[in-house]
């Protein structure tokens, strides 16, 4: 195929999930050899698209051609034949096997038709690692590796299956800075080898960085193609909501008062040490660092839910003993996890149920859940934190991302936290929530509350944060001035550390 | 919509099947048959209200069919060797026996972090085994007071059986705990979430004990009646018990895998398998059919459960 020719071509694509509209008409080329974006909000139609093409989900309209042949995919392995693979955001391999049994899962090399070929499975497995020069072992069992290097394993799955398409979701969601590099690394060395990867994200710096064309969606149409060098970011933005974001950041008025929380001299074996610092009312303070470098550890800590072993944590000046989350949310300190699928949230129960736990006590009266008023608790902040697609009664589980972020804001909301920690409160959630999420903690802040605002994304913490805190390697190796410092500076060190001077 | 649906399915099988019942047999309709169906099936609602609180939490209880035996036998020998405690003292024995056997599951699962599975199936064995080993395996039979025999057959005003009055007692209950309290709450979150609970501030391991302790406390009440309707402290009752009390859990809409299930689906679980053994043996089913008819049912329960949540999972 010559370079340049539409690998795969979708037409006129329309799906509808009981009988709501997820996609109306799009249509997707992807040449051979491209990086392809596809980038929108939670909700635009980005997943689904992309599982038609891998033959999740079947369309209800529309066709799909791969190299000038029209395919029907009625299961994955169908789309896989055709050489299109796809790579989800929960990562979909048998974590009791061997690298090289993954890699070759389903289609391991046998002998006289049926007996397993150990032998040759560990060898091709181990020319394919070589080739792509990854740092992987066939031998090595798959629940030991990072969450990087399982990616690296799906990558050789697809490529030892002759994919010629190879979809990411939200490829670095879920891995460190330095696995993204290596991504990054391995997607050029992907396109060079002919092999066109559509890469799904949120984070547009990525995208922007190793895209060659860029498809943006919005409420499941597409609203704009184009080269990467079309576009720049604000564009992008503009197009992904809709409307122009001019202060993306928005100002905050808070007066700064007294330390509330004060951490001092907190370790726990390797995960953290010696760390101390201290949290102002009305103050926003950022935790920057690689992931690893032990800041949702820190904030575990804080909250009890993994207590360390030495060093105090100081409320209004005096030592308080924190050893379970239940103790400090008895005093008012509030976490709010990275993983709001696997630590936040009760998705199967209702979104009132999910909004007041933490505070069960004040629906409450003489030993009894007073339904009414639980349900216009959840309301009012279903209507002050604008929580799309909510209604008391509906499970948690069936919000989007962002929407479901903001149940577990509003939980600690309720129980009305004067501690704030907030573990990456803006991931995986598109730019219209994120954008509500900064203006809800200006709220808090401008009421007295006190905000740790740990997060990966450099621009917000120095775009949000009056300070911020670098950790490295379990300690806080520098406090700087959002206002006073660079993006460059905060990375350099969160990468190597304190520069002895 | 689908939630509603889903919620009301046991009460219309349940409501179908008595009404085919009443039209082709004359015996299912009448005053003494269904009397004597809800007395025989107070012990198994009974113990479905507390494996409830333990399904919904995530957990499960496979000990309720050896600890009905210890806690009845318990009650009985206590009566017996104190005439004057009376009933009411046999109930307090019954009681205290099965809610210490349910505190020590609670314990095993949260103290040593061991599945409710194996913690519980361990507490199977060895709750039978202390049973038969206090009772020298003869049945308890002497110097038991007249209360007790009145407890197991006799009635209220001579309508209601006693076993039934204390079931309906324990079903209101149980539901009102279920939905309108903390305990209840909790125990959905716990089962929905079990760390989500945890970084709630929610006392996790505390409700989980109290949550295996309610289990034995109602298993522990559910034994004495047992005990009672055969006037004698059995040590070799309740063996499978626990698969019937599982099963109306589950019939009734409760998921293994926790954070679904309500009291009154477990009980109308519990009463379509007993109106369905009933049925059988008025049609003049045989026992080893009943068994299949049983099976059957469990099966189609969770399968029409299962097709109706992949209806609804594209919600």
């Amino acid at each position: 195929m010559a370079e340049g020719e539409a690998f795969l071509r979708m037409r006129g694509i329309g799906k509808s999930f009981s009988g709501t509209s997820v996609l109306k008409d799009v249509d997707l080329d992807v040449t051979g050899g491209e990086v392809h974006a596809v980038v929108g909000e939670n909700g635009a139609g980005k997943s689904t698209l992309m599982k038609i093409a891998a033959g999740v989900y079947q369309p209800d309209a529309g066709e799909i051609v791969v190299e000038g042949t029209r395919h029907r995919f009625p299961r994955p392995v169908d789309a896989i034949s055709a050489g299109i693979a796809m790579i989800y955001q929960e990562l979909n391999l048998a974590p009791h096997l061997t690298v090289a049994e993954n890699i070759f899962l389903g289609r391991e090399p046998k002998r006289a038709g049926f007996v397993l070929d150990a032998s040759r499975l560990r060898s091709e497995s181990r020319r394919l690692i070589e080739d792509h020069r990854f740092d992987l072992r066939p031998d090595d069992r798959v629940l030991a590796l990072s969450a990087g290097q399982r990616q690296l394993v799906e990558i050789l799955k697809a490529l030892a299956a002759n994919s010629r398409l190879i979809i990411m979701d939200e490829p670095t969601s879920s891995i460190s800075e330095a696995e993204a590099e290596e991504l990054f690394r391995i997607i050029d060395m992907l396109r060079d080898a002919g092999v066109s990867v559509v890469y799904i994200s949120h984070r547009l710096e990525e995208v922007k960085r190793i895209a060659d064309r860029i498809t943006v969606l919005r409420d499941g149409e597409k609203v704009a193609e184009g080269e990467n060098a079309d576009f720049d970011i604000p564009t992008i933005v503009r197009h992904m909501v809709g409307r122009e974001i001019t202060e993306f950041y928005p100002p905050r008025e808070a007066e700064i008062g007294a330390v509330v929380l004060s951490v001092k001299g907190l370790s726990r074996g390797t995960a953290f040490r010696s760390v101390s610092f201290d949290l102002k009312a009305g103050e926003v303070v950022g935790m920057a660092g690689l992931v690893g470098a032990g800041r949702t550890e820190v904030a575990e800590a804080v909250f009890g839910a993994r207590p360390a072993e030495r060093g105090d944590v100081l409320l209004d000046g005096s030592t308080v003993d924190i050893s379970s989350p239940g103790q400090a949310v008895r005093r008012c300190i509030g976490l709010l996890t990275e993983d709001r699928k696997r630590t936040g949230l009760c998705l199967n129960l209702p979104v009132s149920w999910n909004q007041t736990l933490a505070n069960l006590g004040a629906v409450v009266d003489r030993f009894t859940i007073r339904g009414r008023k639980e349900q216009e608790v959840a309301q009012g902040f279903i209507d002050r934190l604008d929580i799309r697609g909510a209604r008391p009664g509906r499970a948690a589980g069936l919000l989007s991302g962002g929407n479901q972020q903001k149940v577990v804001i509003a939980r600690w909301l309720f129980r009305d936290c004067r501690v704030l920690l907030f573990d990456e409160p803006t991931r995986g959630i598109d730019v219209g929530a994120k954008r509500d999420v900064y203006q809800l903690i200006n709220e808090l802040a401008a009421e007295g509350k006190a905000v740790l605002f740990i997060s990966s994304e450099l621009p917000e913490l120095l775009g949000m944060c009056d300070r911020v805190l670098v950790m490295h390697e379990g300690r806080i190796v520098a406090d700087v001035r959002a206002k006073e410092t660079t993006a460059e500076e905060v990375m350099h060190y969160a990468a190597v550390g304190r520069v002895e001077a | 919509m689908k939630d509603k649906i889903k919620g009301i399915l046991p009460f219309v099988g349940l409501a179908l099947l008595c009404i085919v019942l009443s039209v082709v047999t004359d015996k299912f309709l009448t005053v003494r048959n269904l009397s004597n169906v809800l007395r025989r099936s107070a012990p198994v609602v009974i113990m479905s209200t507390g494996m409830t609180f333990v399904i919904v939490s995530g957990g499960i209880d496979l000990s309720v069919g050896s600890v009905l035996a210890l806690a009845g036998v318990c009650g009985t020998m206590a009566m017996s060797a104190c005439p004057s405690a009376g009933l009411m003292g046999g109930l307090l024995a019954a009681v205290l026996v099965g809610g210490l056997c349910g505190a020590v599951n609670g314990a095993l699962t949260v103290a040593l972090r061991i599945p409710s599975f194996i913690a519980t199936l361990g507490m199977m064995s060895i709750a039978r085994g202390v049973a038969l080993m206090v009772t020298h395996e003869v049945p308890v039979t002497e110097n038991l007071p007249e209360s007790f025999v009145t407890f197991g057959t006799g009635s209220l005003f001579g309508v209601l059986p006693w076993p039934l009055v204390v079931m309906l007692c324990v079903v209101i209950a149980g539901a009102f705990l279920m939905r309108y309290t903390p305990l209840g709450r909790y125990t959905y979150a716990i089962g929905s979430n079990r760390e989500a609970a945890y970084h709630s501030g929610i006392a996790v391991s505390r409700y989980s004990i109290i949550i295996y302790t309610l289990a034995g406390l109602l298993t522990g009440l559910a034994g004495l009646i047992v005990m009672a309707r055969l006037n004698s402290g059995q040590p070799t009752e309740g063996v499978g018990m626990e698969l019937t009390v599982i099963a109306a859990v589950v019939i009734g809409g409760g998921s293994l895998s926790g954070g679904e299930g309500t009291i009154l689906g477990a009980v109308v679980g519990a009463l379509l398998m007993a109106v369905l053994l009933n049925g059988c043996v008025l049609l003049g089913v045989s026992h080893n059919v009943q068994k299949l008819v049983i099976g059957g049912l469990i099966i189609a329960a969770v399968a029409l459960d299962q097709y109706l949540r992949r209806r609804g999972a594209a919600d």
